[in-house]
């Protein structure tokens, strides 16, 4: 113990944590390295170049699956925000009402049950209305995205709402503000971090979705995940590593951005 | 809090029905589709024909000979199974074996520190799973990060084959679940007393004593959280063993999908992803008892 005892140490932990943090970055790091990599190889470097990024930008199906995936993630993004900032409001600060685990269970649902069994599910049920009315177009994606984001939305607004004081509404309420007044120039400027947390929430996850999108869309309705997992199972291209590093930096940057919007109410 | 009135629940169900809607459309209505589906008859191409039967969930387990008839145990889908829980167990006990000491180095950090330490397990968190799976293959590739290495330092002569097997599924759980152990677990050790450490120090108790005696007695509801967290996404796992296992090594998640696409029997799906969601709830139950009854004691 000569080196000076430490109760919050133990042997080797420090060693294992630093190992861990670089295997979680090395293999991030090394095909964000190579998205740049002018040689055609994905082993061999050739030399900086943008050319990978030149070819996945000029790629139609790349241009085509980047729009429809923004499509979809803002389209969800905003519906998912807009009914569980509603049902955030009717489920935090007045006091817990019958039926309320209900709805709490409801609205986790898809956090609990897994992906690859909702994704099954909402095949099964779409295919029924898809050969009922014929309509093919993106409706799907957009409400099945919808609903998978409801619970990413909902919990930091919910946690933002329940550290909210009432005092501030009671007293708006005292002064002969309407309920409207009240919620319009109180209630909803204070939620406002949380509810733009939920969204950026919302917006990352339905971007990052896989499997429900590869089981509900129509034909060519590629989102860019649901691209680059068709790319894969073909030949590996430097193209995806510039597509993912394209990706992981705007989710960096979303990432930083939500950090910086809750940690304001600190 | 104010107390409950009839008008808070009138409120509170009006303001949620839209979300309720959406996710009656979106998810739990189509679930229950499922239930229905499990227990018809398999269209000749795709879908199902309107007839109860349970065969579906008889052929979970066993299979019919084709010519005679004879009953047998359906060895192709119990290696299935038996594969799912066995890489999904030990991606939780790899993700623990070096969550827990990550975990432990975080929450030790000067309070400072800690917040950037948090946000760099936090990144690969919430990038995509299929950019992980990806960057993670490029690493164990044949002519990969790992293999290249591992030829220049001359520890081997010949590529070893990692891609494609139950050893590259695992790693590749193993490496993209590992933040889904460690941030629960941070959260446990970050209310940790530490002078229950120095207590038991200074009544001569040695490190491995106190890490087990009073350390992870203490922490259990963060290393339980983190254990379901890790399990339950492994066991559904999808896009990880669909890219790294090839086509043989599959898990539940890509043979349920299999009776969607080529195996083109819808009930044997459904019933198979029922199978999967029964096990996914029967471990958030025990999850829901563990931490409450733990809660009672404390």
């Amino acid at each position: 113990m000569a080196r000076g005892f430490s109760v919050t140490s133990l042997p080797g932990f420090a060693a294992i944590a630093i190992t861990s943090f670089v295997l979680l970055y090395a293999p991030i790091l090394t095909m964000v390295i190579y998205s740049f990599n002018a040689s055609e190889s994905v082993a061999l470097w050739g030399g900086f170049s943008l050319r990978w990024y030149t070819a996945a930008w000029e790629n139609t199906q790349v241009q085509e699956a980047t729009i429809r995936s923004l499509v979809i993630a803002v389209s969800a993004a905003l519906i998912s925000t807009t009914v569980a900032t509603m049902a955030a409001l009717g489920t935090t600060r007045r006091g817990r009402f019958k039926g309320q685990t209900l709805i709490y269970v409801m609205i986790n649902q898809p956090l609990m049950v897994p992906e690859i069994v909702t994704a099954v599910a909402l095949l099964i049920f779409f295919a029924a209305i898809k050969v009922a009315t014929g309509y093919t177009g993106l409706a799907y994606l957009v409400l099945a995205h919808s609903a998978f984001c409801v619970p990413f939305a909902y919990l930091p607004i919910r946690a933002r709402l329940e550290g909210m004081d009432l005092a501030l509404e009671t007293a708006a309420a005292d002064l002969y503000a309407t309920p409207w007044q009240t919620f319009r120039r109180v209630t909803l400027p204070l939620m406002g971090p949380g509810i733009a947390a939920g969204a950026m929430l919302a917006f990352v996850i339905s971007l990052d979705d896989v499997i429900i999108t590869e089981f509900v869309k129509s034909a060519g309705q590629d989102t860019l995940p649901t691209y680059m997992l068709g790319q894969l199972r073909r030949a590996v291209t430097p193209e995806v590593n510039a597509i993912s590093t394209a990706l992981l930096a705007l989710t960096v940057i979303l990432l930083t951005a939500f950090f910086l919007l809750t940690r304001r109410r600190d | 809090m104010s107390a409950p009135t009839p008008s808070t629940a009138r409120t509170g169900w009006i303001l949620s029905i839209p979300a309720l809607i959406l996710l009656a459309l979106g998810a739990s209505g189509p679930l229950l589709i499922v239930v229905v589906y499990a227990f018809l008859e398999p269209g000749e191409y795709s879908g199902v024909v309107w007839n109860f039967t349970t065969e579906a969930w008889f052929r979970v387990f066993f299979e019919r000979d084709i010519f005679d008839d004879t009953v047998s145990m359906a060895d192709a889908h119990l290696t299935i199974f038996w594969r799912s829980v066995k890489l999904s167990v030990l991606t939780t006990l790899i993700t623990f074996a070096i969550g827990f000491p990550t975990a432990w180095f975080i929450a030790t950090r000067p309070a400072g520190q800690r917040a950037l330490w948090l946000f760099l397990i936090t990144i690969p968190f919430w990038t995509n799973l299929l950019i992980r799976t990806f960057a993670i293959m490029e690493v164990i590739r044949n002519q990969g990060l790992l293999n290249t290495a591992l030829i220049g330092l001359g520890v081997i002569g010949e590529p070893i084959q990692i891609l494609y097997t139950d050893t590259a599924v695992l790693i590749g759980m193993a490496y993209v679940y590992l933040p889904l152990m460690v941030l629960p677990l941070y959260a446990a050790i970050d209310r940790f007393d530490f002078r229950l450490v120095e207590a038991g120090y200074d009544l001569y108790a040695t490190r491995w004593r106190v890490l087990r005696r009073v350390i992870l007695p203490i922490v259990k509801p963060g290393i339980v959280a983190g254990s379901i967290l890790v399990f339950v996404p492994s066991l559904g796992a999808y896009v990880t063993p669909r890219i790294l296992g090839g086509g043989k090594n599959m898990m539940i998640g890509n043979f349920i999908e299999l009776q969607f696409g080529q195996g083109r029997n819808w009930p044997l799906g459904a019933a198979l992803s029922l199978i999967l969601l029964a096990i996914v709830l029967v471990a958030l139950l025990a999850y829901v008892r563990v931490t409450s009854s733990d809660r009672q004691d404390g």
